[in-house]
């Protein structure tokens, strides 16, 4: 079975985001390899990997081998790249020091991942005593002064490469516990962790499955870049003269060639240019592995950019944007229309896509409002309500097009015919003045750093040119109107200090604040409790019959539409289904659709009874459940 | 009411429950989130659980799946007390006890495939690979999606899709009971419509009890045969759905009846009316059981 409505629903905003490192991890290779960065890094690494594992066949001299009469030589074909003061050969040390330096920097991942990785998952997942005291610990070791604890470490231990990159990994733990532990935190109470909690996984099966995925990308992404650190933090200790003389690394021939700087700086240059090569391939593809998965994010927001497009609604044309002109001054809108509050006429909305096609989300989409008068917009998500509303209040997404119509407030165009935007220029004078707007989620509508009274006054000082003080008498009285029982308190509050149903009401409260013309509410009681939407419905209905204002209300719920509009619009997959009263619409709807969308409402069904699909019927949906059933066995 | 001889043998019942969560300032009280509360369920049963956010529906769904820490009293699960079980106890009981949330977005995760998501459980049982793919494939046909669904990855489901994956999941070890927590309060009109369906259409081929949490009392309604209704962390009035959702005693379900609008403007009015009218009574007999006191 295949519902349409239910494909066509991909809804907008739910997408989970911040996991984009495990999610798209089929394409993160194939999108390293297309970036030039990231395959150069990756063919820098394996070839001074390559040749540090075939040293031993490489190189033509053992690490140590002094030919004293030979010191200090320029290249020639026994010693390609010359000898050291010692007579030893160049090209051999440094690929034999390409082998130790490349070890210790492992070791030294390898160390902080062995520590940082487990502490970070456990702290991470069960909290309490654990990450309590491991966040001491890491405070600890986060203090300590690196260098100076590789000093003494080297004092007390002698020369090894070995214990000072163990050290090292122990010292930079810490990034990896921060990181793994902070990632983790972010799914711990996500609910499929606690669906697989239900299904009676162990804590080590939920770890592993759920949580190490997400941590993965980013320790990958870390340990290049610790790499490079180790390597210059070890290279570093044995350019001042503390590493082990006799071992070859970059370190010791970089301390080496600096002696004979004056005589043959070619020595300086090469373990310079391996190490120089080699961190910088380390840090190129750190950068170009995040790019990958960044990528990967980029191109989710745009798919989700166009949700409002299901199969049949999906009609893409080519792009015909360019073809229009852009006029500089506004054509006067029909005649006899002037009268209309808001006049749509024909609007179609849509984005470019990749392949230079247009995806419309509104098609052909016409109606008007007038003063005192409620417009109700329905629809299921991705039918395109939204982006109408939106292109009314001029709040599109920079890359929307309005690839045809027009729309005009109150006798003007502010989407002439033939313009493929709104024009901002004129509709920022019309916003939070003559349109305002009553947001779904009240509570991320409100910042929640400055108080909601400092919020309620800003616009109106700005818009209405008044005083502060004025401001402030106007906003509490508002606060009064809308039904807050203690205004000067909410004034004073933040955000957080009030509940959702109290954040609708000054979000009403700011949008009639500037005594506006027409207000549009984008499912202004969605996000709140039954009861609280009663209130609110009041509220809102109180005040466009006192302010005589003009409302565009956009919602999903009949009900809703039932209590406040006068007439209704239905839609569906960008287009305009059915319009007309609100008796009409819900009482003889015409449409098919519309008739659906009633059918679904639950309110007066006999309860415990199919909805949608009849109990015995040749539905498809029927059909397979009962298949189902039939052939069902008894499982575990 | 056939339901009536099935609470014989309660399937769960919950017995003077209490939910505290330990407050985060040094010394402070508790919060406590639940509030002795006593509900009963019986084979094939379902009971609608309603209430606003925060009144405690949803803690008291996480509670009898042990996602919730009990402070007092007992969860009963088929005689056993399961109110404080081991994890190795909950892997037993998660083949007759499971759950569907309410965001399907966030409750499958992103990286797994379909298949992989819904053989999870099932290998937790230790079920072996082939009779799990078997199984899964019976899944999805019995909740109606295709069964290439099984490789393909959570974000290609509309949300309607991914919470009939969800339900897939719940019913793949045949659970005696599922918790539901707002199943279908992400879910668009008709959407909405088509999973209810396909609950009861699972109740009627399985037998299978539900524990339906909800905020709207409509779809509590249509899907219940008894009706819990919560508030501020108590159950402030329990019976049979028509009862309860028709004409209900308690005043705070009263206006919880009376707040939900119904989609015709003049049965609107008058509903609209009724509430005026029963919230002036509600607050003049507030105010005379103040002066009385």
């Amino acid at each position: 079975m295949s519902d349409s409505v239910e494909t066509a629903a991909v809804a907008p905003s739910a997408l989970p985001t911040g996991q984009s490192g495990t999610v798209v991890r089929s394409t993160v290779m194939r999108r390293l390899l297309k970036n030039p960065l990231g395959i150069a890094s990756l063919v820098i690494l394996t070839t001074i990997a390559l040749l540090a594992i075939l040293a031993p066949v490489l190189a033509p001299f053992e690490e140590n081998f002094a030919n004293i009469s030979k010191t200090l030589a320029a290249p020639d074909s026994t010693n390609i790249l010359g000898t050291d003061s010692a007579g030893r050969d160049t090209w051999s040390r440094l690929l034999f020091g390409a082998q130790l330096t490349l070890l210790s920097a492992l070791l030294c991942a390898g160390v902080a991942i062995a520590i940082g990785l487990p502490a970070g998952l456990i702290a991470g997942y069960y909290a309490g005593r654990f990450e309590a005291v491991s966040n001491w610990v890491v405070s600890i070791l986060m203090s300590l002064p690196g260098l100076i604890v590789l000093l003494t470490i080297r004092a007390a231990f002698g020369p090894s490469v070995w214990f000072s990159m163990i050290a090292f990994g122990i010292l930079i733990s810490p990034s990896y516990f921060r990181l793994t532990r902070a990632a983790v935190q972010s799914v711990r109470n996500e609910l499929y962790v606690d669906a697989a909690r239900v299904s009676g996984l162990s804590d080590l099966s939920i770890v592993a499955r759920h949580i190490f995925s997400v941590v993965r990308a980013p320790i990958i992404i870390q340990t290049a870049a610790i790499a490079g650190v180790a390597i210059a933090i070890q290279s570093g200790l044995e350019f001042l003269g503390l590493g082990d003389p006799t071992k070859a690394t970059w370190g010791v021939m970089l301390s080496e060639g600096f002696k004979n700087v004056y005589l043959t700086p070619s020595l300086l240059l090469w373990p310079a240019l391996a190490m120089a090569l080699t961190i910088g391939g380390l840090v190129l593809l750190g950068n170009a592995i995040r790019d990958a998965l960044e990528d990967g994010e980029k191109i989710k927001h745009r798919r989700k950019r166009g949700p409002a497009s299901g199969p049949s609604g999906g009609s893409t044309t080519a792009a015909p944007a360019k073809a229009r002109p852009s006029r500089k001054s506004v054509a006067a809108v029909e005649h006899g229309t002037e009268h209309h509050l808001v006049k749509v006429t024909n609007l179609g909305v849509g984005y470019p896509q990749a392949d230079g096609s247009i995806k419309k989300v509104v098609d052909n989409v016409s109606f008007h409002v007038d003063r005192g008068e409620i417009l109700g917009i329905v629809g299921e998500s991705g039918s395109g309500k939204s982006q109408t509303a939106f292109s009314i209040l001029g709040l599109l997404p920079d890359n929307a097009r309005i690839v045809a119509g027009s729309i005009q407030f109150d006798g003007n165009y502010t989407v002439a015919p033939g313009e493929d935007r709104v024009s901002q220029e004129r509709l920022s004078k019309l916003r939070g003045k003559r349109i305002s707007y009553i947001p779904q989620e009240p509570m991320s509508n409100l910042d929640p750093a400055f108080t909601i009274g400092y919020q309620l006054v800003t616009p109106m000082v700005r818009v209405l040119g008044i005083s502060k003080a004025e401001a402030r008498t106007r906003a509490l009285k508002l606060l009064t109107d809308v039904g807050i029982v203690n205004p000067e308190r909410t004034f004073n509050a933040y955000p957080h200090e009030v509940s959702g149903g109290m954040a609708q009401r000054v979000l009403i409260a700011g949008a009639i604040s500037c005594e506006p013309d027409l207000v549009i509410a984008d499912e202004p009681t969605t996000a709140l409790d039954v009861t609280v939407q009663a209130d609110v419905l009041d509220l809102l209905r109180e005040l466009q019959q006192r302010l005589n204002i003009g409302v565009i209300l956009v919602t999903h719920n009949f009900g809703v539409v039932a209590d406040l509009c006068d007439r209704v619009a239905v839609m569906q997959n960008g287009r305009l289904v059915e319009e007309g009263t609100v008796r009409e619409i819900l009482r003889n709807p015409k449409e098919n659709y519309t008739r659906t969308l009633l059918g679904s409402m639950l309110e007066g069904k006999t309860p415990m009874t199919m909805l949608v699909s009849p109990p015995e019927g040749p539905v498809a949906h029927g059909e397979a459940s009962r298949h189902a059933s039939a052939e069902k066995e008894p499982v575990a | 009411m056939s339901t009536v001889s099935r609470q014989d043998a309660p399937l769960l019942s919950v017995e003077d429950l209490v939910v505290e969560y330990p407050s985060k300032k040094f010394r402070a009280k508790p919060f406590r989130a639940l509030t002795d509360i006593n509900i009963t369920i019986g084979q094939g049963e379902t009971l609608g659980l309603v209430g606003e956010s925060g009144s405690g529906k949803t803690t008291l769904g996480r509670a009898v799946l042990g996602l919730a820490p009990v402070t007092r009293g007992k969860v009963i699960f088929e005689g056993n007390d399961i109110s404080n079980a081991s994890r190795r106890e909950r892997r037993t009981l998660s083949r007759d006890l499971q759950v569907v949330f309410q965001d399907p977005y966030t409750s499958l995760n992103p990286a797994l495939e379909i298949g992989d998501i819904l053989a999870e459980p099932l290998g937790v049982q230790g079920l072996q690979k082939d009779a799990a793919r078997k199984r899964v494939k019976e899944l999805l046909d019995q909740v109606g999606l295709p069964s290439d669904a099984i490789h393909r990855l959570p974000r290609e489901f509309s949300g309607g899709q991914r919470q009939r994956v969800a339900i897939a999941r719940a019913l793949a070890l045949s659970p005696k009971l599922i918790v539901c927590d707002e199943p279908v309060s992400a879910l668009d009109l008709s959407t909405q419509a088509r999973v209810l369906d396909l609950f009861l259409q699972i109740q009627r081929d399985t037998g299978v009890s539900y524990l339906f949490v909800s905020h709207d009392l409509d779809v509590v309604r249509h899907i219940s045969h008894r009706v819990a209704v919560m508030f501020r962390g108590e159950i402030v009035e329990q019976g049979l759905a028509g009862t309860v959702t028709r004409d209900p005693e308690h005043p705070y379900t009263q206006r919880l009846l009376l707040a939900s609008p119904v989609p015709d403007p003049d049965r609107q009015e008058q509903r609209r009316a009724d509430r005026h009218r029963l919230l002036e009574q509600q607050r003049q007999q507030t105010e005379q059981a103040g002066a009385a006191a």
